[in-house]
């Protein structure tokens, strides 16, 4: 039966779905227990599964990631939930020297399936230490996958593929997305690794948003459509692996590539899908690209630079319209703010 | 001094009533946590230094930042997102810094500034200056690793710090006890060997005298660290201006007691009426001109976005 879903409410059911069929799936984390739920996604899972299998952890993030590990390692599926990105800081020892190595520095002899699930993004004001996205950190590394689905349906696809495979998978949720609603099937499904979606199909130029940016972009594509111009609108759904072929095709079609990135570029998600793509194209001189994400500083807590920290609907439209007309010619769409940024109000 | 703790309480209650009330017209749009009830931690903690120590504190900075007499107006500009703010807008709440008056910065991340304590303590050391270092924290904090790591290595070099442990008893809304085996934050500070007290009942005069006493010592014998754990209460919510006590993970009548023992209210019958409204009245000023700057400031103009990622070009000269 397929129903409509938030983001949050399908992250929900999947690990209810997940956690019925499979006793060794378990999740721990800073407030997974707690009234509010993580934004809903765990909200009632101790009282469903009990204490043991659901459980709030002491503030030792590097600690429990590591305890994680050693039960993945003796056959659970942790699943470790983080309310913020930027406190995955604290557990990258564990995550990179361990999690990611273990199979292979062992020639194969355990595997750590875990997922390290965790939420990134802007929403009132949380500056340079709540609001990171990191992700490109982390398609860095062999051995972890990263998967950043950006609608319900993948949402909760990709979390239980996520659950069953026997790697550690870093699974990142943007904030502004949990509000997102969507058609979710009632049933259990899997969203498979390394393959892009085409949300939006055109001619002109391709867009590739990455997590929320795929929201910006599509209102971008509508924008553009207003302006005659045919934007085909890609979302990886998965960082590594990397679905390059989806995304080489459509930029054969459309001779530009337009890369927005929910997070910094430099040595980001965007340069590696440009890179990926150059290699590809070589001796195919017309075909541009460009990327565009946050700009190269922290994040600033003052709305009206955080404003202008962040790729929106309008400057991506702008962005795509010059180049189309080969920077010939400029326009810019009336500026209209994202219902999900200010309907969202602290304190939190 | 009953005076001066008396107005350094009565100023951070004030304040932070004014950004409470103000809160829900969003015009400070960030998360903003709010220390009503804990203020005489921060108060006997901060009279007890001399202008020329240095703290570092927490999210939960606002009672940190006043008592070490951090700029209020630039406070307020900043909690505001305002240029003329102590961190240019580009901080917020959880970010609040006045180096001329020793407060050495607030981090949102739990635990991230209790090793720069240490490691600012080290320098007066290297320097032979005789500051006095002060780490604020929560009782969550000593969950994270760093905690113990920096304990270890302050005591290991006898450093200038004083180790100051705010327990409310909550990490958000997890009790101490479903996070940690035992209420004794203060036996793993002396398992250092760090001489440590536990204060259970908020007293500011005897957290102003002991601190005091532990500061001077830390001077005249080279003495460090020192540790506190000061037990005390929140009164709000872990985030934002609003009461919780109908949410289920705490009851009203676990606070009442603390209401009933409320700092602010002893000092003022331990005061005379002249002296009460005298200062009242100074603080109100105070206030209403810190909240008018903050209104009357302009947004950091949009350059701003990109000055200070890094410092200017060195100037290589010794220091
Ligand atoms: C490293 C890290 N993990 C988690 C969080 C989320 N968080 C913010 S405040 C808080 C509770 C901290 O409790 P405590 O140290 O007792 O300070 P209090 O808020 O009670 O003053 C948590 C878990 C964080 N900010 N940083
Ligand atoms: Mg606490």
């Amino acid at each position: 039966m397929d129903r409509i879903l938030t983001y949050a409410e399908a992250i929900r059911e999947a690990t209810v779905q997940e956690m019925t069929r499979d006793p060794s799936v378990i999740v721990l984390g800073l407030g997974v227990d707690d009234f509010k739920g993580l934004y809903g996604t765990t909200r009632g899972l101790q009282d469903e599964f009990g204490p043991e299998r659901v459980f709030d952890t002491p503030l030792s993030e590097d600690g429990m990631t590591g305890v994680a590990i050693g039960a993945a390692m003796a056959g659970l599926r942790p699943i470790h939930v983080h309310i913020r990105m930027d406190f995955v800081l604290l557990a990258m020892n564990q995550i990179v020297n361990m999690a990611a190595k273990a199979r292979y520095m062992y020639g194969g002899a355990v595997s750590v399936p875990i997922v390290v699930r965790s939420i990134i993004g802007r929403s009132w004001g949380q500056g340079p230490q709540h609001s990171q996205a990191l992700h490109a950190l982390f398609m860095h590394i062999p051995g972890l996958r990263v998967v950043a689905p950006s609608t319900p349906y993948d949402a909760k696809g990709c979390l239980i593929m996520s659950i069953r495979d026997d790697n550690p998978v870093m699974f990142i949720e943007h904030r502004m997305l949990h509000s997102q609603r969507g058609h979710v099937p009632s049933d259990l499904y899997t969203v498979p690794f390394g393959k892009a979606r085409v949300l939006a199909k055109g001619s002109d130029i391709t867009l590739v948003g990455i997590s929320y940016m795929t929201v910006e972009c599509l209102r971008a594509q509508r924008y553009l459509g207003e302006v005659g111009i045919s934007a085909e609108v890609i979302d990886p759904v998965c960082l590594s692996p990397l679905d390059i072929e989806t995304i080489l095709t459509s930029v054969k079609k459309t001779g530009r590539l337009l890369v927005v990135d929910s997070g910094w570029t430099v040595c980001g998600a965007s340069s590696e899908i440009l890179a990926q793509v150059a290699e590809h194209t070589q001796g195919t001189p017309q075909i541009r690209w460009q990327r565009m994400g946050f700009a190269p500083v922290p994040c600033p807590t003052t709305k009206n630079l955080e404003n202008l920290f962040y790729p929106n609907a309008q400057t991506v439209a702008s962005t795509a319209f010059a180049m189309v007309h080969d920077n010939q010619r400029s326009w810019t769409p009336v500026h209209k703010e994202a219902p999900e940024i200010v309907e969202f109000k602290g304190p939190f | 001094m009953l005076d001066k703790l008396y107005r350094a309480l009565y100023r951070i209650r004030r304040v932070e009533e004014e950004i409470a009330r103000i809160y829900s017209t969003d015009k400070i749009k960030s998360p903003t946590h709010l220390s009503i009830g804990q203020e005489a931690v921060a108060v006997g903690v901060c009279e007890a230094l001399r202008s020329t120590d240095v703290v570092f504190g927490t999210y939960r900075g606002h009672a940190c930042y006043l008592a070490k007499g951090g700029d209020l107006r630039k406070m307020i500009a900043e909690l505001y997102g305002k240029g003329t703010g102590c961190a240019k807008g580009k901080g917020g709440s959880m970010h609040l810094i006045d180096v001329r008056a020793g407060v050495m910065g607030t981090s949102a991340v739990v635990g991230t500034t209790i090793p720069h304590a240490v490691g600012y303590a080290y320098a007066m050391r290297l320097r032979r200056q005789d500051t006095v270092v002060v780490s604020f924290f929560g009782d969550g904090a000593i969950e994270e690793g760093v905690f113990h790591e920096s304990m270890n290595f302050a005591a290991l070099r006898r450093l200038p710090i004083i180790f100051v442990c705010e327990n409310n008893s909550y990490a958000i809304h997890a009790h101490q006890l479903a996070r940690q085996p035992a209420s004794n934050i203060v036996e793993r500070a002396r398992t250092y060997l760090i001489p440590a007290e536990r204060i259970e009942d908020n007293d500011v005069l005897r957290i102003y005298g002991l601190v005091k006493a532990a500061a001077d010592e830390i001077r005249s014998k080279q003495s460090g660290p020192r540790f506190f754990e000061c037990m005390t209460y929140r009164w709000k919510e872990h985030v934002g201006p609003g009461d919780d006590f109908d949410r289920g993970y705490r009851s009203i009548s676990e606070a009442q007691p603390w209401f009933a023992n409320d700092q602010l209210k002893r000092l003022e019958s331990l005061l005379g009426p002249q002296v009460r409204e005298r200062i009242m009245g100074e603080v109100e000023v105070e206030i209403a001109q810190a909240f008018q700057f903050a209104e009357s400031s302009s947004f950091p103009a949009e350059e701003e976005l990109y000055t200070d990622v890094f410092g200017e070009a060195a100037q290589w000269t010794a220091s």
